[in-house]
C-alpha cells in the first residue's frame, strides 16, 4: 500500500499535467490544494481497486466549469465534501473510497483533496487514463454506469443534486447550474460499487502519473534529458507503451477561440527544416497531422511539452513562439474498444478520420 | 544621450549602498561628456535593488494582508507556497474577509465593514504600517478593494496600502503574492527614492528621474514609491531594448554575453517577446512576465576544460567544454591572465589576441590548437542558442551586447548580419534611458453582447487613459492585444488585454 504525502504531490501533479494531453486545467492550484489538505488532515492512502469490497461505495469527484475562472475564484475547500454528502444521502450509503474521473490536470488532484479531508482512501485508477472535456467521456459511462445522482456544489455551500434520464441531460443541465454558480464548481457523480469499479476503472493511473512526474524531476535535477527518461519509461508500462516523439519545433501559428463553451483551435508548429505539424484541440489535443495526414489521433494521447524543461503545456497556455516537443502516446486499451471509440473516438469529436492506433501510423 | 545619440557612457560596479554607486557613475558621465548638470532633462535608472532585497530578504517591511474572498479561497490562505524564510520575514498579519466578485461582476458575498474594521484595528495594534489588499476578480471590479483601502487610511493614517487591482492581472494567488511583495518593499522604495533625490540634487541635477520596469516602460518617483515591485526583472528587457535601439534593428535576435551566462532572446518591433512562464521572485510565484530568454551557461568567466575531463552535454565540437561553472565576480583574481589558477574563456580570448586584458604572458604557454578549438566551441554554442530562439528560418540580424561581446568572432548560421554596437557593454542602461511611458488594461468581455471590435476598442481606450495618467504625451501605439477565450462560459466570453506605449520620439531630448 502506498501513501501520498506532501512531498509526493508535486510529482503526481507533473505526471497528471502530461497525461492531461493539453486539457484538465493548470494543476498548480490543485497541487497547492492537496498539499494544504494533507498538511491539515494527514496523508492519503492509495489503494488498489481490488482491495475495495464488491459492495462498498466508490465516488468520483471533479471540478466542473472554466479552469480559467478557478485560477481567480479559488475554491472554499469544502465544496466536494458537500457534494459527496448529497450523493451519500441520495443513495443511503457512506463512501468507502474516492476515485478520480480523469488523471489529467486539476481533476487528478481534487479527489486527493477530498480523500484527505474525509480521511478516505483514494483508488489507484481513474475513468479516462487521460483527460476529456465532457462528463459522458469516461469508462464508467462506457460500461453503463449511471451518472446520477450528480451533485454540484459552490463555494457558498449551495448544492444542487440532479437525477437525469441520461448522461447527456446531466451534462446539459449541469452546465447551466455551474454557470449560475459563477462558472466554477465541484461535483460528485457516477457513484459505483467496488465490483463495478473493478470492471470499468482504468487501473493504476495515479501510480503511473506519480512515476512519470518523479522521472521528469530526477532527470532535471541530475541535468539529464527528461525526454529520454520519459520515452524510456513509458514503453515499460501497460497502457502507454507505444509512444514516440512526433515533432520538435516552434509555434508559428495559433488560432484559438471558443465554441459551445470549449477552447477550440489549431496550433501549427514548424521546425528549422520548415516541416510542419498541425494539432487541433478542443480543450485537449485531439489530432496531430503532417501534410494533412494524421500521425496521432484521439483517444491516443498527444502531449506538447516545453522543449527545454519538458514541462507539459496546456491548450489554454500555448503561446506563439514557444519552443516545444510533441509526443504521441497510446491510450489504455480499455479506451480503444469499439464501444469506447463511439464515446471518445474521433467521430465523437466531429472528425471523419477513423481511429488508428499510434503504433500503426509510424 | 541626446535624441538617438549616446554622448557618454560608463560602467561602475554595484556598490553595497546602491545610491553611492549610481552617483559615482553619473558623476563620471558628467565629467566625461562635459555636459552641464542643469542641461540634463531626465535620469533613467534601471536597478536590481528591489529584486535583490526580496531575494536576500533584506530591508523588507512586515505586511498585513486583507483578503476579500470568503467563503471562496479558504483552502489556500495568503502566503501559501512561499519559502518559509521569506514568509517569516514578511508575514505581519492575515485576515480573511467576506466578499469578492464572480466573473460576471456579481458579488460572491457582501463586503463586511465591521469585520474589516476589526481586522485593521488588529493590524494597527501589532504595529503594521504596510497593508496589502487582494480581492477576487478585482481587475474587473475594484470597488471592494477601494472601500477596504479607505478604511485602512481612516484607522492607520500613516499606513501605505497596496491594492491587487493596481498590481496585476487575473490569476488570484500570483496577483496577491505580487501585491504582498510590493507592500513589503514600500518603506525601502521611499528611502531609495529619497536618497536618489538628494544625491541628484548634490550633483546639481534638478531633472526628474525614472526607474524602468519589467515591460520596458518607466515609473516616475511617485509610482516607484507606490509600485516598487514593478521594477523587478527589468534587466533583460533593458538589455534587449538597448541593443535594438543602438543598432536601429527592431526585429532581431539579441545575444547578451555576460560573465556566467549568455542570454539569447528575440526582439520584435523593438520590444522583447514575452515568455509564457511567470516569474518567481525569491521563490514566490507572481504573474509578472519576463522576456522569453534562453540562458546558456557560457560567458566570459566560464571555466574551460578538455571535453574528455567533463560530463557530457557541455561540448558541441567535442574537443573543449565551456562552463556551466564560472568564476563569476572573481574573474579579476581567478582567471589565468589575472594571476589566478582557473582557465576561463577570457584567458583563451587573450591568448588568441582578440582581447587585451591582464597579463598575456600568463597564457602564452597554452596550446594553440586548444585555444582555437575553445573559441570555436564558444561560437558553436552561441550559434546553437540563436538557432533555438529564432522564430522563422528567414535570416535575421543578430546583435551581440554585454561585457563578453568582444570575445565573439566569426559567423552565425541563419544571421543576416552580425552587429556589435559601440557602447554594447552598457546596452542595459541605454534600454532604461529609452523607456517609453505606457499603459495596460485588462477586462473580461462578452463578444456576443458587445461585439469584438467594440469590446477591444473599449479596453484600448482604458489602456490609453492609464498611459496618459502615467504622463504619456503625443501619439500612443498599441503594443499588444491579447485575447484569451474563457471556456465553459456562455456568450463568447474573452479576457482582453491591451498594452499601449507612447511613440519613442516623444521622449525627452537629453537623458543620462
Amino acid at each position: 500500500m502506498k501513501r501520498i504525502d506532501i512531498a509526493d504531490v508535486a510529482d503526481i501533479a507533473t505526471g497528471a499535467a502530461l497525461l492531461g494531453a493539453g486539457g484538465g486545467g493548470d494543476p498548480y492550484i490543485g497541487r497547492l490544494m492537496v498539499e494544504e489538505a494533507i498538511r491539515a488532515f494527514g496523508p492519503v492512502e492509495l489503494i488498489d481497486v481490488d482491495a475495495v469490497p464488491d459492495d462498498a461505495l466508490i465516488v468520483p469527484t471533479a471540478m466542473m466549469g472554466a479552469p480559467s475562472v478557478m485560477v481567480e475564484k479559488l475554491p472554499n475547500g469544502a465544496e466536494a465534501e458537500i457534494a459527496l454528502e448529497a450523493v451519500e444521502t441520495a443513495i443511503g450509503k457512506r463512501a468507502h473510497a474516492i476515485i478520480a474521473p480523469e488523471i489529467g490536470g486539476l481533476n487528478a488532484m481534487l479527489p486527493i483533496v477530498l480523500a484527505a479531508r474525509r480521511g478516505l482512501p483514494l483508488v489507484d485508477g481513474d475513468g479516462m487514463g487521460r483527460a476529456f472535456p465532457e462528463l459522458p467521456m469516461v469508462t464508467f459511462n462506457i460500461f453503463g454506469q449511471s451518472i446520477s445522482p450528480l451533485a454540484i456544489s459552490d463555494e457558498l455551500g449551495n448544492c444542487v443534486a440532479v437525477r437525469t434520464v441520461d448522461v447527456e441531460s446531466a451534462e446539459r443541465l449541469g452546465r447551466q447550474i455551474v454557470v449560475a454558480m459563477g462558472a466554477a464548481a465541484q461535483i460528485c457523480c457516477y457513484p459505483m460499487t467496488g465490483a463495478e469499479a473493478k470492471r470499468s476503472a482504468v487501473r493504476g493511473t495515479v501510480g503511473l502519473a506519480w512515476e512519470i512526474g518523479r522521472l521528469l524531476r530526477v532527470a532535471r535535477e541530475q541535468m539529464g534529458d527528461p525526454f529520454e527518461a520519459l520515452l524510456t519509461y513509458l514503453p515499460t508500462t501497460d497502457y502507454y507503451k507505444h509512444c514516440r516523439s512526433l515533432f520538435d519545433g516552434r509555434i508559428v501559428d495559433l488560432r484559438r477561440e471558443i465554441a459551445q463553451g470549449f477552447t477550440v483551435g489549431t496550433v501549427e508548429i514548424e521546425n528549422t527544416a520548415q516541416a510542419r505539424i498541425s494539432i487541433q484541440f478542443r480543450n485537449e489535443y485531439l489530432v496531430a497531422r503532417q501534410d494533412g495526414k494524421p500521425v496521432a489521433i484521439v483517444p491516443d494521447l498527444i502531449a506538447i511539452l516545453d522543449s527545454e524543461t519538458a514541462t507539459p503545456i496546456t491548450a489554454e497556455t500555448l503561446k506563439y513562439g514557444q519552443r516545444v516537443r510533441v509526443i504521441g502516446i497510446s491510450a489504455p486499451p480499455i479506451l480503444r474498444s469499439e464501444a469506447a471509440l463511439r464515446v471518445v473516438g474521433p467521430q465523437a469529436f466531429g472528425f471523419t478520420d477513423p481511429f488508428q492506433p499510434i503504433e500503426e501510423m509510424a | 544621450m541626446s535624441g538617438r545619440q549616446v554622448l557618454a557612457a560608463t560602467k561602475a560596479p554595484t556598490s553595497r549602498d546602491v545610491v553611492a554607486g549610481v552617483v559615482a557613475a553619473v558623476r563620471a558621465i558628467l565629467n566625461e561628456s562635459g555636459i552641464a548638470a542643469d542641461r540634463i532633462t531626465g535620469v533613467m535608472i534601471g536597478t536590481t535593488h528591489f529584486t535583490n532585497a526580496l531575494v536576500q530578504g533584506l530591508s523588507l517591511e512586515r505586511v498585513g494582508v486583507l483578503r476579500i474572498a470568503e467563503p471562496a479561497g479558504c483552502c489556500l490562505p495568503p502566503f501559501v507556497g512561499w519559502p518559509n524564510a521569506l514568509r517569516g520575514i514578511i508575514r505581519g498579519g492575515v485576515a480573511g474577509l467576506r466578499g469578492g466578485y464572480n466573473v460576471d461582476g456579481r458579488p460572491i458575498a457582501a463586503f463586511d465593514d465591521d469585520a474589516a474594521h476589526a481586522a485593521i484595528a488588529g493590524f494597527a495594534a501589532d504595529g503594521i504600517r504596510s497593508v496589502a489588499i487582494s480581492c477576487i476578480f478585482s481587475p474587473l471590479r475594484d470597488d471592494m478593494e477601494r472601500r477596504c483601502a479607505a478604511l485602512v487610511e481612516q484607522i492607520i493614517p500613516d499606513a501605505s496600502v497596496s491594492l491587487s487591482s493596481e498590481i496585476g492581472r487575473i490569476g488570484f494567488l500570483e496577483r496577491e503574492n505580487a501585491t504582498i511583495l510590493n507592500a513589503a518593499l514600500r518603506a525601502l522604495s521611499v528611502s531609495v527614492t529619497q536618497a536618489f533625490r538628494e544625491a541628484l540634487r548634490e550633483l546639481g541635477i534638478a531633472a526628474p528621474f525614472y526607474v524602468s520596469q519589467n515591460d520596458g516602460t518607466p515609473l516616475d518617483i511617485g509610482q516607484v514609491e507606490r509600485f516598487p515591485v514593478f521594477t523587478v526583472a527589468s534587466g533583460p528587457t533593458n538589455s534587449m531594448r538597448g541593443a535594438s535601439f543602438l543598432t536601429g534593428r527592431e526585429d532581431a535576435i539579441v545575444v547578451d554575453i555576460g560573465g556566467t551566462t549568455s542570454d539569447v532572446g528575440a526582439i520584435k518591433a523593438g520590444f522583447p517577446r514575452e515568455s509564457a512562464v511567470s516569474v518567481d521572485i525569491g521563490g514566490v510565484k507572481t504573474n509578472f512576465r519576463m522576456p522569453d530568454v534562453l540562458a546558456i551557461g557560457v560567458g566570459g568567466g566560464s571555466r574551460v576544460r578538455r571535453a574528455s575531463d567533463t560530463p557530457a552535454g557541455c561540448s558541441i565540437g567535442g574537443t573543449v567544454s565551456i562552463g556551466p561553472d564560472s568564476v563569476g565576480f572573481e574573474l579579476s583574481t581567478r582567471a589565468l591572465v589575472f594571476g589566478g589558477e582557473d582557465m576561463t574563456l577570457t584567458d583563451l580570448a587573450v591568448a588568441d589576441g582578440r582581447l587585451d586584458v591582464g597579463d598575456a604572458g600568463r597564457v602564452a604557454h597554452l596550446d594553440r590548437s586548444f585555444v582555437v578549438a575553445g573559441l570555436e566551441e564558444f561560437r558553436l554554442r552561441i550559434e546553437d542558442a540563436v538557432e533555438r530562439v529564432k522564430t522563422s528560418p528567414d535570416p535575421v540580424p543578430v546583435i551581440l551586447v554585454g561585457g563578453g561581446g568582444v570575445i565573439f568572432r566569426g559567423g552565425i548560421k541563419g544571421a543576416s548580419e552580425i552587429l556589435m554596437p559601440a557602447n554594447a557593454a552598457v546596452a542595459n542602461a541605454i534600454g532604461a534611458a529609452i523607456a517609453q511611458i505606457g499603459g495596460e488594461y485588462e477586462k473580461v468581455c462578452s463578444y456576443d453582447a458587445e461585439g469584438r471590435d467594440a469590446a477591444i476598442a473599449a479596453v484600448r481606450s482604458e489602456a490609453c487613459k492609464r498611459a496618459r495618467d502615467a504622463g504619456a504625451g503625443g501619439d500612443l501605439d498599441v503594443l499588444e492585444i491579447e485575447e484569451v477565450p474563457l471556456s465553459y462560459l456562455p456568450g463568447r466570453t474573452v479576457r482582453v488585454r491591451v498594452k499601449v506605449v507612447s511613440r519613442r520620439d516623444d521622449r525627452v531630448a537629453e537623458a543620462v
